[in-house]
Formats: structure tokens, C-alpha cells, sequence
């Protein structure tokens, strides 16, 4: 019991060390707000609203760019899994296209979509892609070929084949894709804001530190800490409840 | 108990095609690779199965029996020569033709549980769904699985894996079973009442079975017919009645001289290659 807290010993410990600092005059810096105003901004822009409005219009960009990336990684992952030579045929290009950092797109996307929620999904749907379909692609390719000849031998159509044998079979794996991909998507939103997106946490908190309100600037920074610990955890929990790998393994 | 009717049209064979070989095969020969690293697997091997014959197939390893079973199922297209089932060619797997893999770990979908697994092949067999959880019941009683319907196939031994592969290819209602090597992995007491298990299901629903082990004594306990291949390039050495009465009996079967007598004999093919 008394080891679950062991982990609040650095935070607390860090907190306090950075609150006695603004007592010590020598020590005091402007840019580094006291813990407690920290707090007290944070505790009014959750009552106030901001903050939530903000963090919805994040989530929004960030859940449509990873929700548009699933669909897409998905589909044409199981599909170069299943076939080797349409890999072959498309392997180089995406190889070529996945290091290009999401951020470089930017301006093309701002000229196409203009300011705004769509430009922000669309740079986040071109991060989240890669990790769903690299791993969409490896785990339907590493499909015990015993599954497959189970297929064969019972004549599945390709639709049954693909909502019995081939997704379950995959699952386990591509849901770690996607776990992985849902945590980009929350970084991504907040990078496309900070740099140029007028809106969501990312662009509260550039606003915040260009006005000289630097609680509010780290209660956002703190904020948007407890949302991703928040949307990995809740990821986690989805995961280890629904994956059927892990149903097998329960003891009925 | 097979349920004919449901999967596959064997209802379709007239009285006058009866007689004839349930699998003809002939002058199979398959090979892999190219050039320099061709290997031959199998050559010329031609072989008939009457309808509800029980024919086990012994060799030493590298003889192709296993490249044999899966041709006769259609999961692989031979190099040369035909195979014919009941009369038509095989050109690719069909739910007629039900196998059971030696590896039952990999061939049970571990996300289903046992029940799950059965009813797959009922699915795939457009059984109406009304009829699945009878039916399922059914196959599970039939091979002792009736406690663990809701368990997982990884909470179960590999003896109970291998009755859930067996139920499931039941549940297709085929009439050709294909096992290659079924209990080779299993302990002496689960294989053996698992071969009497076979043996009479296969007598009571006359399915024709064609058996693949590495165990002579099993051949020739289950066996209404043994071949024994010879190895590099699997080929037929020789083609043995077993004249052995039925039912037969763990015990006094394997002590019966007839029995003996063609322990003997496989054993010296076998020694000689």
C-alpha cells in the first residue's frame, strides 16, 4: 500500500524545492511563477472555462487526425499484409515519405485547409499513419500461416475471413500501434497550435507566455501533462479490457 | 450425427458412382526450389482410397507424408499428376475434406473459446445460427468436451486442444478426414483413447480417414490399410491389407499374432530404408 505513493515522493519533492526558491530573494526569477499562483490559475481557468474550451478544441484535432490515420493505416495495412508484392510496390515510397517530420507540412497544409481544425487534423493524421500502418503491416504478416490454412480449408469468403481469422489474429498488435499513435496525436495538436494554429492549449499557452502570464503558462503546461497521462491511461485500460489476447489468458 | 445434409453434397454421388475410389491418386510427383536446388518430395506415387476406408500412412521422416496430406486437402497444387475426389479433381481446399493439423496449438483461434471454435466451422457451413449451440453441445459431448465449452484453448492440454481441432473438423461434416500426425505429441494414455475415439467415429459415420503417423503400432491398430512410403523421393514401398478383426482392443488387439505378424513386416520395410 505505502509503495503505491512512492511515486508522489519526487513530484511533491520538486514542488516544494521550486516554492522555497521564490522565497530566496537571490534566487527569485520572473519567468518562474510560484508554485501556489501556478495553482490558483490553473483552479481559474478549470472554473472559468478556458481551459476546458481549450482543451476540447486540442482533443478535437487531435482525435479527427488519429481517427482519420486508423482508418486509413488500418485498411491499407491489412491489405499490403496480405499482399507481399503490393508491399513491394509501395514499401520504398512509404519508407521515403515516413521520416518527413509532421511539422514540415505545415505550410502546405495552412494553404490548402487555411487556419483552423482541419489543417491541425490533417498534420496529425500524417504523424499518426506511420506507427498503425507499420505495425497494421507486420502483424498481419506475422498471422500464424496455420490461422490462414484453417481459412482455406473451411472455404471463408475474404470478408470472413477477415473478421475471423485475420483482425482478431492481428488485434493485440495493431492495438499497440494504436495506443502508440493516440499518444502522437495529443503532441502533434499541441506542436501544430504552438507554432501557428490560433486555437486549442498549445495556442493558450504561446498567448499566455507572450502576455507576460507565466502561472498561466505552466498551468497549462501542467494541464496538458494530466490530459496525456490521462488519455494513455485511459488507453491502457481499454486495452487490457478488450484485448483478446489477454481474454484468453483470464482463468474463466 | 455428421449432419450431411448441412454442409457438404455428398448426397450428390449416385447410387453407380458408390463403387467408385473415394481419392485417386495418380503419378503424383512434387518438387521445390529450381535449378541446382530442385528437391523431389514426392515421385510417382499413385494410390486409391474406397470410400470409408481407414488408411494410415507410415514413413520415415523425409518421405513427404506430410506433402502428401496436404495436396490430398488442396492446400498445395502438385508438380506433376492428378488427384481426383470422388471423381473430380481437387483444385484447392473444400470443407469436404476436413484436416487435422499435427500442430493443434496454432490451429485453434485462441481468442474463441472452445464452444467458439467449434462453431466456427458451423458458421463457415452457413448452419443456421438457431442450430449452433445444440450442435456444439453435440460435438463436444461426442469428444468429451462438454465441462470445457467455455474454457480457452490455452487453459486446456494438448490432448483436449487436439479433441477441440478433431470437433471442430466434425462440425464441418466432411467426408474425407485428413490427420497428419494428430497424437504424435501426445502422452501414451491420452493418444490411445483417442485413437478408439477415432476409430469408431470414423466407423459409425463411415468417414473415409486417411491417417499420417510415424508410429507403425498406431498404423496399424487404426488402419484398414497401411502404406509405407519410402523417403528421397517419397514413393509407395508397400501397400499392406490389415486383416486384423474390428473393434479392435488396446490391449488384446496388440497381442493378436495377426498383429504381430505385420509389426514385423512394417518394421523390417522401414529398418531397410
Amino acid at each position: 500500500m505505502a509503495q503505491k505513493w512512492l511515486g508522489a515522493v519526487i513530484p511533491i519533492a520538486m514542488l516544494a524545492a521550486w516554492e522555497a526558491l521564490w522565497h530566496i530573494d537571490a534566487m527569485r526569477m520572473e519567468s518562474l511563477s510560484r508554485p501556489w499562483d501556478v495553482g490558483q490559475a490553473l483552479f481559474h481557468g478549470l472554473t472559468g472555462g478556458e481551459l476546458l474550451i481549450a482543451t476540447a478544441e486540442t482533443f478535437q484535432a487531435a482525435l479527427l487526425g488519429f481517427a482519420i490515420a486508423a482508418v486509413i493505416g488500418l485498411a491499407v495495412g491489412v491489405v499490403l499484409g496480405l499482399l507481399p508484392w503490393l508491399e513491394s510496390v509501395a514499401g520504398p515510397s512509404i519508407d521515403a515519405m515516413r521520416p518527413v517530420p509532421s511539422v514540415a507540412l505545415i505550410p502546405l497544409t495552412l494553404m490548402i485547409f487555411g487556419f483552423g481544425v482541419r489543417m491541425e487534423a490533417a498534420v496529425v493524421a500524417f504523424a499518426c499513419l506511420w506507427p498503425i500502418l507499420i505495425v497494421t503491416i507486420s502483424a498481419v504478416r506475422s498471422i500464424d500461416s496455420a490461422l490462414l490454412n484453417v481459412a482455406r480449408v473451411l472455404e471463408m469468403t475474404t470478408y470472413e475471413r477477415m473478421v475471423k481469422i485475420i483482425l482478431p489474429a492481428a488485434l493485440g498488435r495493431i492495438a499497440v500501434g494504436l495506443q502508440l499513435a493516440l499518444a502522437i496525436s495529443l503532441v502533434v495538436a499541441v506542436t501544430v497550435e504552438i507554432v501557428l494554429n490560433p486555437r486549442g492549449l498549445g495556442h493558450g499557452m504561446m498567448s499566455a507566455q507572450q502576455a507576460m502570464r507565466f502561472d498561466q503558462m505552466y498551468a497549462q503546461l501542467l494541464w496538458i501533462g494530466v490530459v496525456g497521462w490521462g488519455l494513455s491511461y485511459g488507453s491502457q485500460t481499454l486495452l487490457d479490457k478488450w484485448s483478446p489476447a489477454r481474454r484468453a489468458k483470464e482463468p474463466s | 450425427m455428421l449432419h450431411k445434409d448441412n454442409c457438404h453434397a455428398r448426397g450428390t454421388m449416385g447410387g453407380a458412382q458408390h463403387a467408385e475410389a473415394a481419392i485417386r491418386v495418380e503419378r503424383l510427383a512434387m518438387a521445390f526450389g529450381e535449378g541446382q536446388a530442385r528437391r523431389t518430395i514426392i515421385e510417382d506415387l499413385s494410390l486409391t482410397v474406397a470410400p470409408g476406408e481407414f488408411l494410415c500412412i507410415v514413413g520415415a521422416s523425409g518421405c513427404g507424408k506430410t506433402t502428401l496430406l496436404r495436396l490430398l486437402a488442396g492446400l498445395a497444387r502438385p508438380t506433376e499428376g492428378r488427384i481426383d475426389f470422388h471423381g473430380r479433381p481437387v483444385n484447392g481446399p473444400s470443407r469436404e475434406r476436413a484436416i487435422v493439423f499435427q500442430d493443434y496449438g496454432r490451429a485453434l483461434l485462441p481468442w474463441r473459446t472452445v464452444g467458439g471454435n467449434i462453431a466456427l466451422a458451423l458458421e463457415t457451413c452457413k448452419v443456421p445460427r438457431a442450430e449452433h449451440a445444440g450442435r456444439v453441445k453435440q460435438l463436444a459431448e461426442t469428444m468429451g468436451l462438454s465441462h470445457a465449452v467455455n474454457h480457452y484453448p490455452s487453459q486446456l492440454s494438448g490432448g483436449m486442444q487436439q479433441r477441440v481441432q478433431i470437433a471442430r473438423c466434425l462440425a464441418q461434416s466432411p467426408s474425407l478426414l485428413l490427420m497428419d500426425e494428430p497424437f504424435g505429441a501426445l502422452d501414451a494414455i491420452t493418444r490411445q483413447g483417442l485413437q478408439d475415439e477415432v476409430a469408431r467415429l470414423a466407423q459409425v459415420h463411415g468417414t473415409t480417414v486417411v491417417f499420417i503417423t510415424h508410429d507403425l503400432e498406431e498404423a496399424i491398430y487404426l488402419g484398414d490399410r497401411v502404406v509405407v512410403l519410402a523417403a528421397n523421393p517419397g514413393r509407395i514401398l508397400r501397400d499392406i491389407p490389415v486383416d486384423v478383426l474390428r473393434p479392435r482392443h488396446q490391449l488384446t488387439t496388440r497381442e493378436d499374432p495377426r498383429f504381430l505378424a505385420l509389426r514385423h513386416e512394417v518394421f523390417g520395410l522401414l529398418e531397410g530404408h
